[in-house]
């Protein structure tokens, strides 16, 4: 088991990608949290969405 | 009635933002409609139901905000664009010296211990996002829903290669090392861990356990499609081996809605195999109690953790209090019913909540109609509308279109109470009130207000109408347990310790006890 893999003993360190909401909560709860300013790749564009993901290999 | 509509090109914000701001702006004197939304294509069908889609608000992206507003005349419609523009810029300002960086990459470049990425994009971009944290060897939380299937299998498959965690998609809560993930309430750090495909199920399995003084491990959230035949149960196998191998949890619980035969098959010879004692409790699922312990409602998974964690044998009520108990509170409810009030209207926010009442109360009460029923002859052909015994989640996706989920925002709820309150043939409303992380934050406040009037209402009409409710949370919810419990026996709520207990009294109720020995002789 990795560093990483070991989640449950060890303090967790959160990105946040999406509602804003999730990352506040966190913050009540002491959680060290990086929200993201996530917004649509691509410009939102579906076709180039596609063509992207088949690029990264996701 | 001015319309105006307005876009800001490449301006992102996110669906609660956005939706809490829309309804702060509908709420303005001379305000007719408000939607400001991305210029998403659901978005526009929502707009176009508001007459607002102009052909600018068609041509929007879905990177670009739309801003559209029906004023009774232009000093309003002044006045409401001034708000917006202020909401919009409170939130962007609102902590000027933290860093916020625009792309997981520049994230992990300010905190390279990061363990674990929480995503609640579009669900058409979630698949991308959880792929690339992945591959950075991250554990994921995906809250997005709209993910197929095979890019779920994908993404679980791809954890699994890399020793990761995927909680999700359509994951609404986890417990991971005492922190609330998503929607979720505050329990006690304990020994019981939890692997979870329903999300209200795991919330009410974990305050359950923490009521009774016990707490959790662990609670994985795994999605409500993990056990589905093409996903093959991946995260709840993988979840039952991380419990085990972890000190912390001495007993294991498994909760789900109805899996796939043969994927239950599969989970369960794991579960079989397993060192710690495992309850499972797969709503619906007629399985037996063979090397693990078969839980019929929620509220039995989480007594027999408690039993089996303190190495105790598991008794099993249908009620907390005795039967005598029961029927008094029962009878004083039935005697006061007119002749045609025969039955049970079910409003719920939480789905497996819902699902859970229509398990239990269809061997009492017979067919209930419901927008996610048992079978498909007893759906709802408009879910706004009851007919006999309905059960309705509210929190389905016709009901969440362009606005917040009913736990946060209780317009829609309050709107259906007042509705099927007035109905002369309803004898019991069933409520469901969820507290915790997510949820609104004085809940029963907002439903104080149309209880009192259908009440009201139902007596002058020479009727009473009964309505029962199950509180899901804890004292340590910011909601406060007992606050809540208080505001709403106030207004003669009566609350029950379970959603089942509380859909068991609403059966016995409707029928003027006629259901008693049928249900206090239920074989567990």
């Amino acid at each position: 088991m990795t560093e990483k893999e070991k989640l449950f003993s060890k303090e967790l360190k959160v990105i946040n990608i999406g509602i804003e909401m999730f990352a506040d909560d966190l913050e009540k709860q002491n959680v060290d949290v990086i929200h993201v300013n996530w917004r649509p790749p691509a410009g939102g564009d579906l076709d180039i969405l596609k063509f992207l993901e088949k690029l990264e290999g996701s | 009635m001015t319309v105006t509509v307005i876009i800001r090109k490449d301006t992102y914000r996110d669906s609660v933002i956005l939706m809490r701001l829309s309804n702060k702006v509908t709420e303005l004197d001379g305000v007719l409609q408000a939607g400001v939304v991305m210029g998403t294509p659901t978005n526009k069908n929502f707009l176009n139901a508001l007459n607002l889609l102009t052909e600018d608000a068609r041509k929007a992206s879905p990177n670009d905000l739309v801003i559209a507003l029906d004023t009774q005349d232009e000093k309003s419609m002044a006045h409401a664009l001034s708000e917006v523009d202020r909401l919009l810029t409170n939130r962007v300002s609102k902590d000027k010296n933290k860093i916020v960086p625009k792309t997981l990459d520049s994230a992990l470049r300010n905190m390279r211990d990061a363990n674990l990425v929480i995503i609640s994009v579009p669900g058409v971009y979630a698949k991308r996002e959880a792929s690339k944290a992945l591959r950075k060897g991250l554990n994921v939380f995906i809250f997005s829903s709209n993910v197929s299937l095979e890019d779920e299998l994908e993404l679980k498959q791809l954890a699994l290669e890399k020793g990761l965690l995927v909680m999700g998609p359509d994951c609404g809560t986890a417990i991971i090392n005492n922190i609330v993930l998503g929607f979720g309430n505050v329990v006690n750090q304990g020994n019981i861990g939890i692997v979870a495909a329903a999300g209200t199920g795991l919330q009410q399995v974990s305050t359950l356990i923490h009521n009774e003084g016990f707490g959790i491990s662990q609670a994985i959230g795994i999605g409500g499609n993990d056990l589905s035949k093409t996903v093959g149960g991946i995260m709840m196998i993988e979840g039952i081996k991380r419990l085990e191998q972890d000190d912390e949890t001495k007993v294991i619980v498994l909760i789900s809605k109805p899996p796939n035969q043969e994927i239950s098959e599969k989970v369960l010879k794991i579960a079989r195999q397993s060192s710690k004692p495992v309850i499972v409790n797969f709503l619906g699922g007629d399985i037996e109690n063979q090397g693990y312990t078969a839980a019929k409602t929620l509220e039995d998974a989480a007594t027999t953790a408690c039993a089996l964690v303190q190495g105790k044998q598991v008794i099993k009520n249908i009620f907390t209090a005795s039967r005598e108990e029961i029927l008094s509170i029962a009878r004083s409810e039935w005697d006061r019913l007119v002749a045609n009030q025969n039955f049970v209207r079910g409003l719920y926010t939480g789905g497996t909540l819902s699902y859970e009442t229509l398990i239990l109360i269809t061997p009492l009460l017979g067919e209930i109609f419901s927008n996610s029923p048992l079978k498909p002859h007893l759906m709802l052909e408009d879910s706004t509308l009851s007919k006999n015994h309905t059960c309705v989640d509210m929190g389905a996706e016709e009901f969440v279109i362009g606005r917040p989920h009913p736990m946060i925002d209780y317009t829609l709820r309050n709107q259906r109470i007042i509705k099927e309150g007035n109905d002369p043939e309803t004898a019991v409303i069933l409520l469901d009130v969820v507290l915790g992380y997510g949820s609104h934050d004085n809940p029963a406040a907002e439903l104080i207000s149309p209880i009192q009037e259908v009440k009201a209402y139902a007596e002058r009409n020479g009727r009473y109408l009964s309505v029962m409710a199950s509180i899901v949370g804890t004292s340590l919810d910011h909601q406060e347990f007992d606050k809540q419990y208080k505001l709403l026996e106030d207004v003669g709520v009566i609350i029950m310790p379970s959603n089942a207990q509380a859909a068991r009294l609403a059966a016995l109720i409707a029928t003027r006890g006629a259901i008693q020995d049928k249900l206090f002789e239920e074989v567990f």
